[in-house]
C-alpha cells in the first residue's frame, strides 16, 4: 500500500516512515511543508496520506488546507490527519463533503503501532476514524437537540464506536454483545436517522456525519 | 497656551470651510461669508431667551436646596443647562469649526429615588463645569449678546443713514436724534452727506460680522471648554487609570507565569522523570525478569500519554491553537462547538487584531460562555462578533434567567480586567428573568492576515 507522510519534526517524521515500513506500506513521499504536500498528493496519488495540520510555512493548519484542496481535486482520496489538538471543527470541516476514507487522530494514538495501522487501513479502505477524544468532545454537550435524541443509549454507544472508526466485530468485542446485536443496532440507527439504504460503508459515514451534525 | 488655542481657533476656521481658500479671493464668496457670519448673530443673540430663564430656574432650584425638593429641581435645571451649553459647542463646530470638548466629570451611576437624586446633585455641583457654564449663563446674555448684535446694529446704522434725506425732517421735528456720525442734520445737504457715508457704514458692518462671530465663539470656547486644569486632571485620571490596569495586567501575568512553572513542574516535568527512573530500572530487569520489564514499559508509555495530555490542557489555556491558526471568529465556533449549551455564532470580522487583543476578546467570550453554561440555566447563546468606528465588539446573549451582577462575581470582574488592559469595556443587561447580554468593546485595529478558509 503505497503512503504519502507530512510531518515536519524530523524524528517524528522518520519514526513514522520506520513504523509503516515495519507494517509493508510503502512510503512514496515524506515531506515537511504544506506546499509540497499538495504536490505529491497531486502526483503520487497514494492509496492513503498522512498528514500533521500544522506545518511550515505558516506553521498554522497548512496541512489541513493542503489535505483539503487535495481532496477538492481527488474526491475521496484517503487522508489521515495526525494532530497534537483535536478540534470538532477541523473535524467537521475534514467530513463535510460526505465522501469519507477521513481520520483525524490525536498524535499520541501512534503509541500504539498495531491499533493505529490498523486505523490506516480502514481509512485507506473508505471509513472514518475520529479520535476518541472528538467523540468525547461530542458526547459531553448533551441537551443540544436533533435526531441523536431519538437513538437508545446503547445505540449511542454503537454510534459513538463507529465514528471512531470501529467495525461491527470490534464494536460487539468491546460492548461485550454479539455481533448479530450490533448489526441490529446499526440497522435501528440508519433508520432512525432517515439514512437511505445504500452500501453499508456508505451509510456509516453518513451516521457519523449525522453525530457530528454536519449536513453532507 | 493661550496662544496656541488661539492658533488653533484659526487653523481651525480655515480648515473647516473648505472653500475657505477661494472664498477669501473672491469677492463674492467673501460677501456671502459676510453675510452669513451676519444673520448669525442674532441666532446667537436669542440663546439669551433661555439663558435667562434658565438662569432664573437655576436660582430658585437653589434657593429650595434646604428642602429636600431642591435637590430633585437641581439635577434636570443643570443637565437642561448642559443641554443648552451642548448647542452651542455643536454650533461653535458647525459655524466657525471650533471644536470645544465637553468639560464635564463623568457622572457616577446612581439608583433611582430622593438618595440618588441627593447624590447624583452632589457630583453635579462638586464639578467645576457646573459653576462655568452658570457664569455662561450669567456673561453670554451681556458681553456675547452685544458682541453678536453689534455687526447688523451697524449694518442697520448704515441702511439709516440711507434713508436720512428722506426722513430726517420727522426725527428733527419729533426731538430725535440729529447726529448722524459726526454731521448735525439740520438741513438736506447734511443729510445728503451723511447718506454718502451709508454705505461704507454698512460695509464695514459686514466686514466687522466673521470677526465678531469669532470672538463670540472664543467666549463661548474660554467658558465652556474644559480649563487648562481640568485637562490636566483629566490627563492625571487617565495616568491613574493606565496605571491601574498595567498594574492589573502585570499582576494578571505574573499569576499566570507562576500557575504555568507549577503545572508544568508537577505535571509533565515530574512525569519524565518517572519515566526516566522507570526507564532505568527496565534497563537492568530486561534479562533478570522481562515480564517485569514489560510492565514497567507499559506504565512508562502510559505515563508519556498522560505527560502529553497535561501539556496539551496547559497549551490550550495559554494560546489555544486553534486561535493560532484561524484566527477569532473560527477559534469562537470552536468554542461554541466545545460548550454543552446550543451555541450560534456570527461573526463580521474584515481582519484579524494584534494578538494580544484577539486572545483578549477569545478568554472573554470563553468565559462569558463558561459563566453561562454554569449559572444562567440557559440552553441557547448567540455569539456576535463585529468591528465598527475602529472598536472590536463581540456581544454575548443567553437566554437564561438573568441577574447576573458585576458587583458580585468574580467571574465578571476578572472579565471586565481582562479587557480594561486594553481600553476594553464591558456592559452588562441582566435582567431578573433574563436574558443576559454581555457587550464587550475593545479600541483596536484590524489587520489583513491568512484567515479563515470558511
Amino acid at each position: 500500500m503505497r503512503v504519502v507522510l507530512a510531518e515536519d519534526l524530523f524524528l517524528l517524521r522518520d519514526g513514522l516512515v520506520r513504523m509503516l515500513q515495519a507494517y509493508d506500506f510503502e512510503v512514496v513521499a515524506a515531506v515537511d511543508t504544506g506546499p509540497d504536500l499538495l504536490q505529491a498528493l497531486l502526483t503520487e496519488r497514494p492509496d492513503v496520506a498522512v498528514v500533521d495540520v500544522r506545518l511550515p510555512p505558516t506553521f498554522t493548519d497548512e496541512g489541513l488546507q493542503a489535505a483539503l484542496e487535495a481532496r477538492r481535486q481527488i474526491p475521496g482520496l484517503p487522508v489521515l490527519v495526525l494532530s497534537q489538538y483535536v478540534e470538532q471543527l477541523y473535524a467537521k470541516e475534514l467530513l463535510a463533503d460526505g465522501s469519507g476514507a477521513i481520520g483525524y487522530l490525536l498524535k499520541d494514538r501512534v503509541f500504539d503501532p498495531d491499533e493505529f495501522v490498523a486505523t490506516v487501513h480502514r481509512v485507506a479502505a473508505g471509513g472514518t476514524a475520529l479520535d476518541p477524544q472528538v467523540i468525547a468532545m461530542l458526547v459531553n454537550n448533551t441537551g443540544r437537540s436533533g435526531p441523536l435524541e431519538r437513538l437508545t443509549p446503547r445505540e449511542r454507544e454503537v454510534l459513538e464506536l463507529m465514528a471512531e472508526g470501529r467495525s461491527n466485530g470490534a464494536i460487539a468485542e468491546r460492548m461485550v454483545i454479539t455481533e448479530r446485536a450490533v448489526k441490529k443496532h446499526t440497522a435501528n440507527i440508519f433508520l432512525k436517522l432517515d439514512l437511505p439504504p445504500s452500501e453499508e460503508d456508505h451509510r456509516r459515514v453518513l451516521a457519523v456525519l449525522a453525530f457530528l451534525q454536519v449536513a453532507p | 497656551m493661550t496662544s496656541s488655542i488661539t492658533t488653533g481657533v484659526v487653523n481651525n476656521v480655515q480648515n473647516t470651510d473648505t472653500t475657505g481658500g477661494r472664498r477669501r479671493r473672491n469677492p463674492l464668496g467673501m460677501l456671502g461669508h459676510a453675510v452669513r457670519s451676519l444673520l448669525r448673530g442674532p441666532a446667537l443673540a436669542a440663546f439669551a431667551v433661555p439663558q435667562l430663564l434658565l438662569l432664573v430656574a437655576a436660582s430658585v432650584a437653589a434657593s429650595l436646596m434646604g428642602l429636600a425638593v431642591g435637590a430633585l429641581l437641581v439635577p434636570p435645571t443643570i443637565l437642561a443647562v448642559r443641554g443648552l451649553a451642548g448647542l452651542r459647542r455643536r454650533l461653535a463646530a458647525r459655524w466657525a469649526g471650533v471644536e470645544i470638548r465637553d468639560p464635564y466629570q463623568p457622572l457616577p451611576e446612581t439608583a433611582p429615588g430622593l438618595q440618588g437624586a441627593w447624590k447624583r446633585c452632589q457630583a453635579l455641583l462638586s464639578d467645576q463645569a457646573t459653576w462655568r457654564d452658570l457664569l455662561w449663563l450669567l456673561v453670554d446674555p451681556v458681553i456675547g449678546l452685544t458682541v453678536a448684535l453689534f455687526p447688523l446694529l451697524v449694518v442697520g446704522y448704515g441702511v439709516l443713514g440711507l434713508v436720512l434725506p428722506q426722513v430726517w425732517q420727522s426725527i428733527s421735528d419729533h426731538g430725535g436724534n440729529t447726529w448722524y456720525l459726526w454731521i448735525h442734520v439740520t438741513d438736506s445737504a447734511a443729510a445728503g452727506t451723511a447718506a454718502l457715508f451709508g454705505v461704507p457704514v454698512m460695509l464695514a458692518g459686514l466686514a466687522l460680522a466673521p470677526a465678531a462671530l469669532r470672538g463670540h465663539t472664543r467666549l463661548a470656547k474660554a467658558l465652556l471648554g474644559p480649563t487648562a486644569r481640568a485637562e490636566a486632571l483629566a490627563a492625571e485620571r487617565k495616568v491613574a487609570h493606565l496605571t491601574e490596569t498595567r498594574r492589573d495586567a502585570l499582576t494578571t501575568q505574573a499569576a499566570e507565569l507562576r500557575r504555568i512553572e507549577r503545572d508544568l513542574h508537577d505535571g509533565a516535568q515530574a512525569r519524565l522523570v518517572a519515566m526516566g527512573m522507570n526507564l532505568g530500572v527496565a534497563e537492568r530487569l530486561v534479562e533478570r525478569d522481562p515480564e517485569a520489564a514489560k510492565q514497567l514499559l507499559a506504565e512508562t508509555r502510559q505515563a508519556s500519554a498522560s505527560a502529553l495530555n497535561e501539556l496539551r490542557d496547559l497549551v490550550r489555556g495559554i494560546h489555544p491553537p486553534v486561535l493560532a491558526d484561524r484566527g477569532l471568529a473560527d477559534a469562537v465556533r470552536a468554542l461554541g462547538m466545545d460548550s454543552p449549551l446550543n451555541v450560534t455564532v456570527s461573526a463580521e470580522l474584515p481582519g484579524r487584531p494584534e494578538a494580544p487583543v484577539e486572545s483578549a476578546v477569545y478568554f472573554a467570550v470563553s468565559e462569558a460562555l463558561t459563566n453561562a453554561a454554569k449559572h444562567s440555566g440557559a440552553s441557547h447563546v448567540d455569539v456576535q462578533l463585529w468591528y465598527e468606528n475602529g472598536t472590536l465588539k463581540a456581544q454575548v446573549t443567553d437566554d437564561g434567567t438573568g441577574g447576573a451582577d458585576p458587583s458580585r462575581g468574580t467571574g465578571l470582574r476578572g472579565l471586565e480586567r481582562r479587557l480594561a488592559t486594553f481600553d476594553g469595556v464591558l456592559a452588562v443587561r441582566s435582567p431578573l428573568g433574563g436574558p443576559t447580554t454581555l457587550t464587550m468593546e475593545l479600541p483596536c485595529e484590524l489587520y489583513s492576515r491568512r484567515t479563515s478558509s470558511s
